[in-house]
């Protein structure tokens, strides 16, 4: 019976090109249109560490006080001074823990007629590789004993390795960078996390990958400044990088691996008992005030989804459920037009229910056609992403296996929820009225 | 005209369905239009924001050190590079800076008019730069000085140099003194040094284009210091008129034969003042071309919409035509009876879609700091859509103005 009722619908459809062509259209453009935005709203949103994102948290410390929180609806600041990260780093409180801030790390070549180039690095403790599923191809991070000697040990990246030795095992090998030799502990498998979920608050969450990690305390000793974002409430007390690590200014990401439920709310507690310890010795001058988020609550807390991205989702979806009130109104017109025909097979003894069979059918045709057309647009549309968004975000919005198929789904899904109500009208028509009005 | 509007009204009472869909439509097009529009100008208003600079004749390039100097030694290279580039021929000036108007982010700070003030009265972008500042970016002075050679002092990585002296844009000069006597006046960079306005220029972009800077647009100030930045510092240079590729060609190689221990990226190391614009208001270019197109396609299938029904019902009622026509009804009396149909369905589409419309905005204020809808944008879109929904109407109503009386008496 399906494959009659889809000829019939074929057939009757051949019969309104115009008609027919102008439903295809409608839902084409309009799946398209909603297809293209989701598609850079699905990269923009994506979880960047599905199998862990529930157990890395951030947590936040208010060392600026109210004056400044009135100004962020009473959010602490969202980095850490070196003062706290320096003293949650001392208290160990969570199973893993790194703080960690991107930093201007030169490669200096051994071939002098070469330039020197910069690569995007950060510095961290050898926690992080481990709480953030870093992929090792040869290696793997240094030793908390080495974090602690503040030694001159680098984790490079796969295309680093590929540039510099030729893919070849280069663990245990040096490097010069800025002017000092390091050792390579570790190389990395391609890893590149789409957003950057642990430093989303530094330049653009959709960089290019990270190329070098180093540990966080011999960046501090050889005063290595941020790359990142500096922030202060007030100009430092102290002069130079001794003065500047014990202002209150922030500046570095802190990242704890709480694994249960429980050590979170225990971590949380941590940090109110840290805040509240500091309020009695003196250095803040206001209750404690601070906050822990997971991995997709602090991307969300960021708004690392650019408004761009939802508001034209948003239209896309609007523009859709014109489409579609477009499609209820065609739909309508073509098989209202059919009231005889309808008649004339009522009388014949089809029941309701085939009659709505049918027009389901043909409705189901006509959104199998607005796929089509819309994938094709679709195509189109993500090619042309790069026109409307940043192209950092643009090239991560792809035409996969997943979308086609949602594609197809939602074309046939919306066009069959729209033929309901003409579908219904059609089954309403009496067919003695129609055969004796003729 | 007005002696149709009640028999066309029963008619619609027999079509309530299809007359209710065009409506919906029409209102629903309305609604996105009206604050697609309305998004289209806010964006191109970003765009043509002046930046009250030489664009035309400016390069930056971004300077990375490759080994960590000291403040001293870093400081030498800079002025180094300086006298390198300034005997450029193609270089009408230039000066080392932290950042770059339009950069998209930078440094900036709050600003108050007495040093225990808790509630900055601006925040200011802030730029460094020697005494060719001003005559490199083609920044208009309009009250005071420039400053003097001697004033200026090199600054490195987190250190506290507090110039005693600035130069601050009259919009920050309005912003801290609105009785327009900002010159000589002190203010203070949230700690107790002050530093006293020295000069008032007309027009300088801030670093950062996003929402927050823009309740502080156009608060910039200037420090006589040189960056000697031990990370990195920008290069701004102004090409003699004309000579804007000559210099790109040569700046970045006389750098490299001054000192090859610094890191210019191939890939937008070097940027002239079209690819910083492109750069910061991609999103707004981008988002003003989406919308337009979403604008276009959809009015393009609303007015299909409205052909596809208006066919449909005139085809329905071929044999009432041709009786009204026969009756004596002109082909001008059939025609305007569809033109009336359809305004009246798209005068309740618009009222439905003008409240749409304003709903549609005010969630978005709400959601995404957007301004409130200008009244302007809301009759602009009905006009449209009235409009739209006349010509869109018009193929159909003629083809039924040609219905033959004949028609009358034919049975279906």
């Amino acid at each position: 019976m399906f494959a009659y009722y889809f000829q019939l619908g074929l057939r009757s459809l051949r019969k309104n090109p115009v008609l027919t062509a102008l439903m295809v259209m409608a839902i084409g453009f309009g799946v398209a249109a909603s297809m293209t935005t989701y598609s850079v709203f699905r990269a923009t949103s994506n979880n960047p560490i599905p199998q862990k994102s529930s157990q890395l948290f951030v947590p936040q410390i208010d060392n600026w006080g109210p004056e400044d929180a009135a100004t962020t609806m009473g959010e602490p600041p969202p980095a850490m001074s070196y003062t706290d990260a320096i003293g949650l780093m001392r208290d160990h409180k969570a199973k893993r823990q790194t703080i960690l801030y991107p930093v201007g790390v030169s490669l200096i070549p051994a071939d002098a007629n070469l330039l020197p180039i910069s690569e995007r690095s950060y510095a961290v403790y050898g926690d992080a590789f481990p709480m953030f599923d870093v992929p090792f191809l040869y290696g793997g991070g240094w030793t908390t004993a080495e974090d602690d000697a503040h030694a001159a040990v680098v984790v490079i990246s796969k295309a680093f390795n590929d540039k510099l030795f030729h893919g070849a095992n280069s663990v245990g090998r040096e490097v010069n960078l800025d002017g000092r030799n390091y050792r390579i502990t570790g190389v990395m498998d391609d890893w590149n996390p789409q957003p950057l979920f642990f430093d989303v608050v530094n330049s653009s969450a959709f960089p290019d990958p990270v190329q070098l990690f180093i540990p966080f305390t011999r960046a501090i000793e050889l005063k290595v400044a941020t790359n990142g974002n500096n922030n202060c409430n007030k100009s430092p007390a102290n002069d130079g990088w001794e003065g500047y690590l014990q202002s209150e200014c922030v500046w570095l990401g802190y990242w704890a691996e709480l694994p249960t439920e429980t050590d979170a709310k225990a971590y949380l507690q941590y940090l109110h008992a840290y805040s509240a310890e500091q309020q009695r010795a003196g250095r803040f001058h206001w209750a404690p005030n601070e906050r822990l988020r997971n991995v997709m609550d602090w991307l969300d807390n960021r708004k690392v989804v650019p408004p761009e991205s939802k508001i034209s989702l948003l239209v896309a979806m609007g523009f859709l459920v014109i489409c579609l009130v477009n499609t209820v109104g065609l739909l309508l017109a073509k098989f209202m037009r059919r009231a005889s025909e309808i008649g004339v097979r009522r009388a014949l003894g089809a029941s309701r229910k085939d009659i709505y069979a049918q027009f389901l059918i043909e409705a189901a045709a006509v959104g199998l056609a607005g796929g089509l057309l819309g994938l094709l647009l679709t195509g189109v549309g993500v090619f042309g992403v790069s026109l409307v968004f940043d192209p950092r975000i643009a090239r991560l919005a792809t035409l996969d296996v997943s979308l086609v198929l949602l594609t197809f789904a939602v074309a046939i899904l919306a066009t069959v929820l729209a033929a309901f109500y003409p579908t219904w009208r059609a089954a309403q028509v009496q067919p003695a009225w129609q055969l004796k009005s003729n | 005209m007005m002696l149709q509007i009640k028999p066309i009204l029963s008619a619609l009472r027999r079509h309530k369905a299809g007359a209710l869909l065009i409506g919906l439509q029409i209102a629903l097009t309305l609604a996105i239009v009206c604050n697609a529009l309305f998004i289209i100008q806010q964006r191109v208003a970003h765009l043509s924001a002046p930046s009250g600079i030489d664009e035309a004749n400016l390069l930056v390039i971004q300077n990375d050190w490759a080994n960590k100097w000291t403040t001293q030694e870093t400081d030498v290279q800079v002025r180094t590079d300086l006298v390198a580039l300034r005997q450029l021929p193609g270089v009408h000036d230039a000066v080392a800076s932290n950042a770059y108007p339009m950069r998209g982010s930078g440094w900036d700070q709050f600003i108050t008019l007495t040093p225990d003030q808790t509630t900055p009265t601006g925040d200011a972008s802030v730029y460094l730069g020697d005494e060719h500042f001003l005559d490199t970016l083609g920044v208009r002075l309009v009250a005071g000085r420039n400053f003097r050679p001697d004033e200026v002092h090199p600054i490195g990585n987190r250190e506290n140099v507090m110039s005693p002296v600035t130069i601050v844009t009259k919009t920050l000069a309005d912003k801290l003194f609105p009785d327009g006597e900002a010159l000589g006046k002190s203010i203070y960079a949230m700690t107790s040094t002050p530093t006293v306005i020295v000069g008032i220029v007309d027009v300088l972009q801030t670093q950062s284009l996003a929402n927050w800077q823009m309740k502080h647009a156009y608060e910039s100030l200037i420090w006589p210091l040189r960056a000697a930045s031990g990370t990195g510092i920008y290069y701004i240079l102004r090409a003699k008129p004309g000579q804007l590729a000559a210099v790109r060609k040569e700046a970045v190689k006389t750098l490299y034969a001054q000192n090859r221990m610094r890191i210019i990226n191939n890939d937008g190391g070097v940027l002239d003042y079209t690819q910083i614009r492109q750069r910061a208001y991609d999103s707004d270019y981008g988002m003003a071309i989406l919308m337009g197109i979403v604008c276009a396609v959809l009015l393009a299938i609303t007015a299909a919409g409205i052909v596809g029904l208006t066919s449909f019902w005139v085809s329905q009622r071929r044999k009432q035509i041709g009786v009204r026509r026969a009756l004596g009804a002109t082909r001008g009396d059939i025609l305007g009876y569809f033109m009336t149909e359809n305004l009246l369905i798209s005068l309740g589409g618009v009222l439905l879609g003008v409240v749409l419309a304003i709903a549609m905005n005010l969630w978005l204020v709400t959601r995404f700091e957007m301004h409130r809808l200008s009244m302007f944008y809301v009759l602009a879109g009905v006009l449209l859509l009235l409009l739209l929904g006349q010509g869109a109407v018009l193929a159909p109503a003629i083809r039924a103005s040609k219905v033959s009386p004949v028609e009358a008496t034919r049975s279906v």
